[in-house]
């Protein structure tokens, strides 16, 4: 009774105020207009202030992504490096390291340019490492170079985005907000990626990059390596009646060696005597495909600068050598973080594919070359 | 170390915008309070009901907005985590063919030889490392 009573109280107090029918029908109208004027006039500031917020939202993410890498970072030099002094300064100098590419005017030797300061950036690297880290071996200090790259990469994300999102509330301009909006989802993924990739390689886990590195770890497992080129080893297997040269980078420590360097050698070894290349590396996948899909083609499969593809491309066309690609399909995430049970499946059927592909292009007694291309951390030999 | 997860524990909502989301709420209550009125009104003494359809749509746009902005800011900070599955280490014995599968072990790569079988005493060699992820069902398209 006491509600009713309330009720009616305010009733009363609604009354006091009432409006007629078709008073709101006006203040309805007059709202409807208002608004309608409000969004001619106002309608492109108010869509470039719900941008802002949603790339204000994403750059709290990747803030929050940045310095959790920092941390874990921090964290395992001081684990396993175990330095005498704090780290933590030499890390942060160690995020803002940046390599200028060298000046393509004239393209003639770029690709020797390139490795030159790709090797003195790769030096530099491994010598901070190692002062950082004292207590660390040779695979240890891969591992955590890899770990230092891939925050220094979250870095880089945060500050460009972050760059974008203040230049765009200081101009106002819809263009820079647009664009910036527009490939954050991508670049979103990109960041986890490296945030899940970050955690593998502090703890030394296989990434799916490793996938080509694993097949040929799997085909050399067993028999005897030498040092190839710098990181890279190369096993002698009998295989099919034919003898291949197995080449991976040496792992279990993170690096992706110099495979140029290893097939060009093993070609020069053997006098350009080889009836085929084969090699084996992960490749990004389209939407739709199925992760761990393996697919099979012509040409040097392996990614990075360019400079150890060229370098492939070269020794094949001196000796006229044919080369085979055989790929795994993953996503740029899959790629960088702990190797996924399906791509892990998907090593025999690659195994499969390219016994298949020697078969074919060679007869019994030829010499091949296998090389399985990709980051070798988590996977030894 | 596998499967764990990292969260902000500080707040990153604004305070401005729980304000605006505390008065929206609370003037949307009002006209629900008011809308309830306007109905008791209707029947004890015959007011019009047109005030309390409009008070009432109010009430409810203004609830419903307010709701799903709080829902939306708790969605976001929930989603600041890094989470990645466990990694598995499978322990294969090339003898007799024991295998285990336990979690990822700093130290543990593949072809790494552990310690021996306690079956045969032979050399156990780590054969697998990988995650498994728990998909979420997939979209079908037609394509």
């Amino acid at each position: 009774m006491s509600l009713i009573t309330a009720l009616l109280t305010a009733q009363t107090k609604v009354d006091q105020f009432a409006i007629s029918t078709g008073d709101w029908s006006w203040i309805l109208n007059i709202a409807f207009y208002g608004f309608f004027i409000v969004f001619i006039f106002y309608g492109q500031r108010i869509q470039m202030y719900v941008m802002l917020r949603e790339v204000e939202v994403s750059l709290y993410k990747l803030k929050f992504i940045k310095e959790e890498g920092r941390k874990i970072t921090v964290e395992t030099i001081k684990e396993v490096g175990k330095p005498q002094s704090d780290p933590t300064d030499k890390i942060d100098r160690f995020l803002e390291y940046f390599t200028i590419g060298p000046q393509n005017l004239d393209p003639a030797g770029v690709v020797w340019k390139l490795e030159h300061i790709l090797d003195v950036r790769d030096t530099r690297f491994k010598d901070e490492v190692k002062l950082m880290a004292p207590a660390s071996d040779e695979t240890q200090v891969n591992n955590l170079e890899n770990t230092l790259e891939a925050a220094s990469a979250l870095n880089f994300i945060y500050k460009v985005i972050r760059h974008y999102y203040l230049l765009g509330k200081k101009t106002l301009s819809l263009y820079v907000i647009m664009q910036i909006q527009m490939i954050l989802p991508l670049v979103m993924r990109e960041a986890e990626a490296y945030a899940s990739a970050l955690k593998a390689f502090a703890y030394g886990q296989p990434i799916g990059d490793g996938a080509g590195a694993l097949v040929a770890a799997r085909l050399m497992h067993g028999y005897e390596t030498r040092k190839v080129a710098k990181d890279c080893v190369v096993a002698t297997v009998p295989y099919e009646g034919r003898t291949a040269f197995v080449i991976k980078a040496e792992g279990p420590g993170g690096n992706v060696g110099k495979p140029g360097d290893a097939i060009k050698a093993v070609i020069e070894e053997n006098e350009g005597k080889i009836a085929t290349v084969v090699m084996i590396d992960a490749a990004l996948k389209l939407e739709g495909e199925e992760l761990g899909e393996v697919a099979e083609g012509v040409g040097a499969a392996i990614g990075g600068p360019g400079v150890d593809q060229y370098k492939i491309e070269d020794s094949l066309l001196k000796y006229h050598i044919s080369v085979n690609a055989v790929v795994i399909k993953e996503d740029i995430g899959d790629a960088v973080s702990p190797l996924r049970k399906e791509v892990f499946d998907s090593i025999d059927k690659v195994i499969e594919r390219v016994k298949q592909v020697v078969v074919e292009k060679t007869k019994e007694g030829d010499k091949v070359i296998i090389a399985g291309i990709g980051n070798s951390i988590g996977i030894g030999q | 170390m596998s499967g764990t997860s990292a969260s902000t524990t500080t707040s990153r909502i604004s305070s401005f915008v729980i304000l605006i989301v505390l008065i929206t709420l609370a003037l949307s209550l009002v006209a629900l309070i008011f809308a309830a009125a306007v109905v008791v009104g209707y029947f004890k003494v015959g007011t019009d009901l047109t005030g309390a359809y409009v008070l009432l749509a109010l009430g409810f746009l203004g609830i419903a907005i307010s709701t799903y902005v709080l829902a939306e800011t708790r969605r976001r900070l929930s989603k600041l985590k890094i989470v990645i599955p466990p990694v598995m280490t499978t322990v294969e014995c090339r003898k007799c063919g024991v295998k285990n599968v336990r979690e990822f072990q700093r130290g543990d790569y593949i072809f790494k030889e552990t310690d021996p079988c306690q079956k045969c005493s032979d050399k156990m060699l780590i054969t697998a490392i990988y995650r498994e992820v728990k998909e979420k069902e997939k979209e079908r398209f037609p394509f």
